[in-house]
């Protein structure tokens, strides 16, 4: 019986081993995943895309894994070059050509991006010319120390960024707004309604959205949050709590384009609210705790 | 009896000292926290003043004609002034930083002696476009050490109270994140720049037709209502489903319906004349991505259709996470009309459709009646700064400064490693806006 029980744990032990292993081979075989990679795409595929595009020159931009306007651009010019349908879409036409003609040395490119290294990735060009250390680090010591804290403390807030994966080095930001303003609005947004359920967190950054848009309020991100009695959690320090992943989503949400509250530009809690004024508001609509008003 | 009355006195004076020095340890707080928030909001500001002068002076160098020159101009200078008194009301008496002030004034001075001159008359000259290119890099090293030292200070919690301890104590300057950023945005300093631009140009609507085209005349019923929203929200038992509407204040009389099942949750907004979805949020975690944006993509547009949009085409898709977020635009015979624009939310762990908002689209869309454009591709071309090299072309029906919509020539092109987005209106020539198009940065989490 145990004899039995133990081959079979070979068995399955064998046939993962083959799985993984065959599936550890495709990936190093076939350039490229079977995905059509389109503008504002993240992650390794695009990495590929652009170290391939650079390796004949048509990309002369960071290798950085966002597929931005230069990768557009680049890659529109190489489907020119090459003949086919220019639309900016890397299928699998496209894909075949790049491969066909470039050589992708994934080694390099992963170990440069992995030691934040500045490096670029064209053909015909002795590779050590082509990567140099980090400047930043060099230039000041006393910022090192802060930004390797920050690597093992928050390892795992990397993925939460804005965009992005583990290899990539950049990250999609919607226009006209920074990440730095995103974590801002995250801070307000899970200082003042971290109770409330999604569309309510949603319809508190659409607030700070539609003050920003309104000439009766400041025109910055930290003007609208900082301003003297606009919010309650930046008068008794609530803002300064570390925002979640639901505040973050939901405030790129807002920038996105929702706006749950129907253009609100106050809002206030029926229980607690001590303003006679914010009643006289026109109401809108309540969402969780709070009612919205114009 | 003297001594328990004396006893009980001494309680009373203890209490209440107890009490009066927890209030003034309250009060202190308090206006802790007050001149906390004042420091913050003056940095945050020269951060995005920052951004935006870098971003303005990338657009300048973009632009042709100088009837849009000289007001871009006033914009920088503008722009120049409240970064330098975010500068100055931050508690920095103590550390140099006047490199960085001196920059701000230089850029301001030659923005504003470039927008008072007549520049139909004596346009920029080279040696004056150089200092432009020259001050929009320097700008772009500052924003850039200015936004570390921002996410520092995010991420850590950072306090100004701290900083300035730190720099009247001179013992422990060291460790203090914040003033070494900042000396190094000192260090970066030689030269000068700042931009300003408006965020996305999408949805931007007149004011004058707010919801005034919905389609449908009838008022639905709240049956018709939970009906509706029982099947965008793809909710089986209708009696989950919440309903409300609107008061007075709405632009639009809505229902909303919300429901909540696990750890899901739906939200959307209906109009009541028509039944028209305005707003759908759906929230639930999403799982590692499997789909690409592309596939994504796909279930977007097929959605709409199935919605009943018609003729939307996709303007701009962006990969957040795994989360893929799309902006289509209405076009009526190949006019991209820019404030009937929808955008989706995919998740891209099955595809599942996220979110949709229509607001901009149920605000502003109508058949419009198209003009014939007055002057030819080649002529708007022309119009178009010499130097930036254009790659792609459209027509577009967009706001103008006033509010209305006008019927422009859209150019897409490079110049330097940036790309713009320019638009010529097509009746009269005139450069109707310029603008930079960013749309990603520098992890910062990551480095």
């Amino acid at each position: 019986m145990i004899y039995k029980r133990t081959s079979l744990l070979i068995i399955i032990m064998f046939t993962l081993f083959v799985v993984f292993g065959a599936s550890n081979d495709s990936k190093t075989v076939h350039a490229f995943s079977s995905q059509v990679i389109q503008q504002g795409a993240v992650g390794d595929d695009v990495i590929e895309l652009q170290a391939r595009l650079q390796y004949i020159g048509f990309y002369n931009g960071k290798i950085d894994g966002v597929f931005g306007w230069g990768t557009y651009w680049a890659l529109r010019n190489f489907q020119y070059e090459f003949g086919m349908e220019i639309d900016g879409l890397a299928g699998q036409t496209t894909k075949d050509k790049l491969v066909q003609v470039t050589n992708y040395d994934k080694a390099y490119v992963k170990k440069q991006i992995e030691s934040g290294n500045k490096f670029t990735h064209y053909g015909g060009v002795d590779k050590n010319k082509q990567s140099s250390p980090p400047k930043s680090n060099n230039q000041s010591g006393a910022k090192q120390q802060p930004s390797n804290n920050n690597q093992a403390s928050n390892s795992n807030q990397q993925g939460q960024a804005t965009g992005g994966g583990p290899n990539v080095t950049a990250v999609n930001v919607p226009q006209g707004f920074s990440q730095n303003d995103i974590q801002l609005m995250a801070n307000a947004v899970y200082g003042e309604a971290r109770g409330e359920p999604y569309e309510g967190q949603v319809a508190v950054a659409a607030v700070i959205l539609n003050r920003l848009e309104s000439p009766t309020f400041p025109n910055t991100v930290s003007g609208v949050i900082f301003e003297p009695r606009a919010f309650t959690a930046v008068a008794d320090g609530q803002i300064w709590l570390t925002p979640n992943e639901t505040a973050r989503k939901a405030v790129l949400d807002a920038i996105n384009g929702w706006d749950p509250t129907g253009n609100a530009q106050y809002y206030f809690n029926p229980d607690t609210a001590t303003s006679a004024w914010i009643w006289s508001r026109p109401q809108i609509k309540q969402i969780g705790k709070h009612i919205f008003c114009k | 009896m003297k001594r328990w009355i004396l006893i009980a006195l001494l309680a009373v004076v203890v209490a209440g000292t107890a009490f009066w020095g927890y209030q003034e340890h309250q009060e202190k707080n308090a206006i802790l926290i007050q001149a906390e928030n004042n420091y913050q909001r003056a940095f945050h500001n020269l951060a995005y003043h920052v951004d935006l002068l870098h971003d303005e002076i990338g657009t300048a160098l973009a632009m042709n004609s100088d009837k849009r020159l000289s007001p871009q101009m006033v914009e920088i200078w503008r722009l120049t002034s409240e970064a330098s008194s975010d500068v100055s009301q931050l508690p920095l008496a103590l550390l140099p930083f006047n490199k960085t002030e001196e920059f701000l004034s230089q850029i301001g001075d030659f923005t504003y002696r470039t927008a008072v001159r007549n520049l139909d008359d004596s346009p920029l000259t080279d040696k004056e476009t150089d200092t432009l290119q020259q001050l929009y890099k320097q700008s772009a090293e500052i924003e850039q050490e200015l936004r570390k030292v921002q996410h520092i200070a995010l991420e850590e919690n950072l306090r100004w109270m701290d900083v300035q301890l730190a720099l009247a104590s001179d013992d422990d300057q060291g460790d203090n994140t914040v003033i070494d950023g900042l000396k190094t945005v000192e260090k970066t300093v030689k030269g000068f720049s700042e931009t300003n631009v408006e965020s996305s140009i999408i949805g931007t609507s007149a004011e004058n037709h707010q919801y005034n085209y919905l389609k449908g005349s009838k008022e639905i019923s709240e049956n018709e209502a939970l009906r509706i929203s029982k099947d965008i929200l793809k909710v089986k038992d209708p009696s989950k489903i919440k309903l409300s509407e609107t008061g007075d204040g709405a632009d639009v009389p809505l229902y909303t319906a919300t429901y909540v099942s696990d750890d899901r949750r739906g939200y959307m907004d209906i109009t009541k004349q028509g039944g028209n979805p305005i707003t759908l949020l759906k929230s639930r975690p999403v799982g590692e991505k499997k789909i690409s944006l592309n596939e994504g993509m796909e279930n977007a547009t097929k959605y709409i259709k199935q919605l009943g949009f018609k003729n939307m085409v996709l303007f701009q898709s962006s990969q957040y996470d795994n989360i893929g977020a799309f902006t289509y635009l209405y076009s009526q015979d190949g006019v991209r009309v820019y404030s009937d624009a929808i955008e989706v939310k995919v998740a891209l762990d099955n595809g599942e459709i996220l979110g949709l908002t229509a607001q901009n689209y149920m605000k502003n869309h109508r058949e419009r009646s198209i003009p014939k454009p007055e002057i030819s591709n080649s002529e708007a071309k022309e119009m178009v700064n010499p130097n930036v090299d254009i790659q792609e072309e459209f027509l577009a029906i967009i706001d103008n400064d006033l509010g209305e919509e006008i019927l422009a020539y859209e150019f897409l092109g490079v110049y330097g490693d940036d790309t713009y987005r320019i638009f010529i209106n097509a009746l009269n020539g005139r450069e109707e806006k310029v603008e930079k198009l960013g749309g990603s940065e520098i992890n910062y989490a990551m480095n």
